[in-house]
């Protein structure tokens, strides 16, 4: 206290013998903040900057795109032939080839990362949930080009001696998604399991006191508590699905081909812009043009779906504050 | 129990409950196999590369340049791009990133236009990577350098790419300050900037510094983007400057996967081995920033 009280002399009688210096030393601080705080500020405008420069880029580029071709003949049209004589622009082949991809990603996800997040939630001991949910996660931290390869040289190899390898082409569609579905399975899970985590205590202790079984209370009583965030974690990752791009690129195949047949060849959007950017496609031209057109399509569609997704769980977290 | 009793005759009530029972274990069965599946498949595909490329990973892999011939292939080059993007992304995303984050945490006022650069934010990580690809393309290649492919083009592009996690990331480490310190240097008089440069600061650095690290390991690992701005697919050369073209370790392996022979397979799992430790290592440093130095905030 002794010493405080010294020190805080010291400073008074300083500020008693130059004021003038205080004043000036403080304004200095001021202005100071005042630049920074436009520095910071700069920077704040960069994320805003690169939203705008995503859409006027890929609006910019599609312009010319859809002077040629009618935004209607481009979402229906079913046949997708930009590189060969004649040029046809329907994109519902790689849309299509995307949502198969997608739905299969989706119900592999669903299946294992719910019954994941079930277990770690529900049934796990706090020291297994300890060590199953980080190698769960560490799923989610490989790199994409390694499901591709996985996809394969693994899954692919695998279906053709489970199914035959008459009917199973090298690059289908049911590898990839089955791959992909294990790539997003940790978002499914640790999403979902959040939300179910949520779910007051006190709900669970109820049923149990009815003499309800661990499955009843997981189906009957948390699932339909949690369901909402469960909803937004399967169309977090299905929209991820959609746009990831080197699994589909190396294992799905490059044939635009509108198919419900998992074990065909397909195309996918992300694979088919990859595939015009590694040719040598003159800038400027109506095919260099197509990957935006391609992109603002994909752009839009897992927009939605992550906005729809935060909507769902913003709703969630309201029930329960 | 006495429900299900009072509900009918006592044999069938039993058999009720016997069947619930099995029911909840056979589920229990179930839900572990489905996490057990997931740890399979991460099992299966560290096997797979394991198997496929050890024997292909030695000394001349890594010092030697791609080639034609598969055994003769090495990394050299793309170890080097994968370096060069990784450290100038470094430069370009962490002012901007850790800007962002204490601009947005500690200056901004709380209105809706606040809110609306956050969810901006947190909608640009969830934009699929090929999409930021197109954005480099357009913008840093054929805008800024004039249809020149080079390493800062990549870097700059990985950057936006990157920089909504690094964001969230440091405004989960500043947020993790107890707000009492704040408090403390205000009451002695200091200005914003001061309780951020001498207060916030040092306390969320290292959780800054392994939000960065786990982003630049993401970085690492991403290739739709690098494919769409290098697109070259055989480079033979150390890039020098940041205007040299390159490529990357993810994209080297795709061109290799990409090949039909079965050898090139091996050489791609061989580059896939060395990447996959790169990331352990990256993961490995940040958990232990993470562990160290982690703000107790009671």
């Amino acid at each position: 206290m002794s010493i405080n009280s010294r020190s805080n002399t010291a400073t008074s009688s300083n500020t008693r013998l130059l004021p003038d210096e205080v004043v000036r030393r403080r304004r200095r601080q001021y202005f100071e903040q005042s630049i920074v705080s436009w520095l910071l500020r700069v920077t704040a405008v960069i994320s805003v900057l690169t939203t705008i420069g995503i859409v006027v880029i890929l609006v910019v580029e599609s312009v010319g795109f859809f002077s040629q071709v009618s935004v209607w003949e481009f979402v229906t049209g079913r046949e997708w032939t930009p590189l060969f004589k004649p040029q046809k622009f329907g994109a519902l082949p790689l849309i299509g080839g995307t949502l198969l991809v997608a739905v299969i990603a989706g119900l592999v996800s669903l299946t294992l990362g719910l019954g994941a997040a079930i277990f770690l939630s529900e049934y796990a001991p706090e020291g297994v949930r300890k060590v199953l949910k980080p190698v769960l996660e560490i799923l989610a931290g490989i790199p994409t080009v390694v499901y591709g390869y996985f996809a394969l040289t693994f899954i692919t190899p695998m279906l053709q001696g489970i199914i035959g390898s008459d009917r199973v082409i090298i690059f289908n569609a049911l590898s990839a998604g089955i791959v992909m579905g294990l790539m997003i399975m940790p978002m499914v899970s640790t999403l979902s399991e959040d939300a179910m985590i949520a779910v007051p205590r006190s709900l669970r202790d109820a049923a149990y006191a009815l003499g309800a079984t661990r499955f009843e209370v997981s189906t009957k009583v948390v699932i339909p508590a949690a369901l909402s965030g469960i909803v937004a974690s399967f169309i977090l990752a299905l929209s991820r699905a959609i746009g990831e791009t080197m699994i589909v690129k190396i294992a799905a195949g490059a044939t635009p081909n509108l198919t419900l047949n998992p074990l065909e060849s397909i195309q996918a959007m992300t694979a088919y812009i990859v595939q015009i950017s590694l040719g040598e496609t003159a800038h400027g031209s109506i095919e260099y043009q197509t990957i935006f057109a391609v992109g603002l399509l994909l752009f839009v569609m897992t927009l939605a779906m992550n906005i729809l997704g935060r909507v769902i769980i913003s709703r969630f977290r309201q029930v329960y504050e | 129990m006495s429900i299900n009793s009072a509900q009918g005759p006592r044999g069938k009530s039993k058999r009720f409950d016997l069947i619930r029972t099995w029911r909840d274990r056979i589920f229990f069965i179930g839900f572990l196999l489905a996490i057990l599946i997931g740890v399979a498949g991460l099992a299966a595909l560290l096997i797979d590369v394991l198997v496929d490329g050890l024997g292909f990973l030695n000394w001349k892999f890594l010092t030697n340049y791609a080639s034609r011939k598969p055994l003769e292939s090495g990394i050299l080059a793309p170890m080097a791009g994968t370096v060069w993007v990784v450290g100038l992304t470094a430069i370009f995303t962490v002012p901007v990133g850790i800007g962002t984050a204490i601009y947005l945490e500690e200056f901004a006022k709380k209105n809706r236009l606040t809110r609306l650069v956050e969810l901006n934010i947190s909608n640009l990580a969830g934009v699929p990577s090929v999409i930021y690809g197109l954005l480099g393309l357009a913008v840093f290649v054929q805008f800024l350098f004039n249809g020149s492919r080079n390493l800062t083009a990549g870097a700059l592009t990985m950057t936006l790419l990157i920089l909504p996690i690094v964001i969230i990331a440091s405004q989960e480490a500043i947020k993790a300050v107890p707000s009492s310190y704040r408090d403390a240097a205000y009451a002695m008089g200091a200005t914003r900037w001061q309780v951020v440069k001498t207060v916030v600061m040092p306390q969320a650095v290292p959780g800054m510094m392994s939000g960065i690290i786990l982003a630049l390991s993401r970085a690492v690992g991403e290739s739709a983007p690098i494919l769409i701005i290098s697109s070259l697919v055989w480079v033979t050369f150390v890039p020098t400057s940041p205007d040299s073209k390159f490529t990357v370790l993810p994209l080297q392996i795709f061109t290799w996967v990409s090949q039909p022979q079965e050898d090139f397979r091996s050489i791609a799992a061989a580059g896939i081995i060395v990447l996959l430790l790169i990331l352990l290592g990256m993961n490995a440093v940040a958990i232990w920033i993470r562990n160290k130095y982690q703000v107790r905030s009671e």
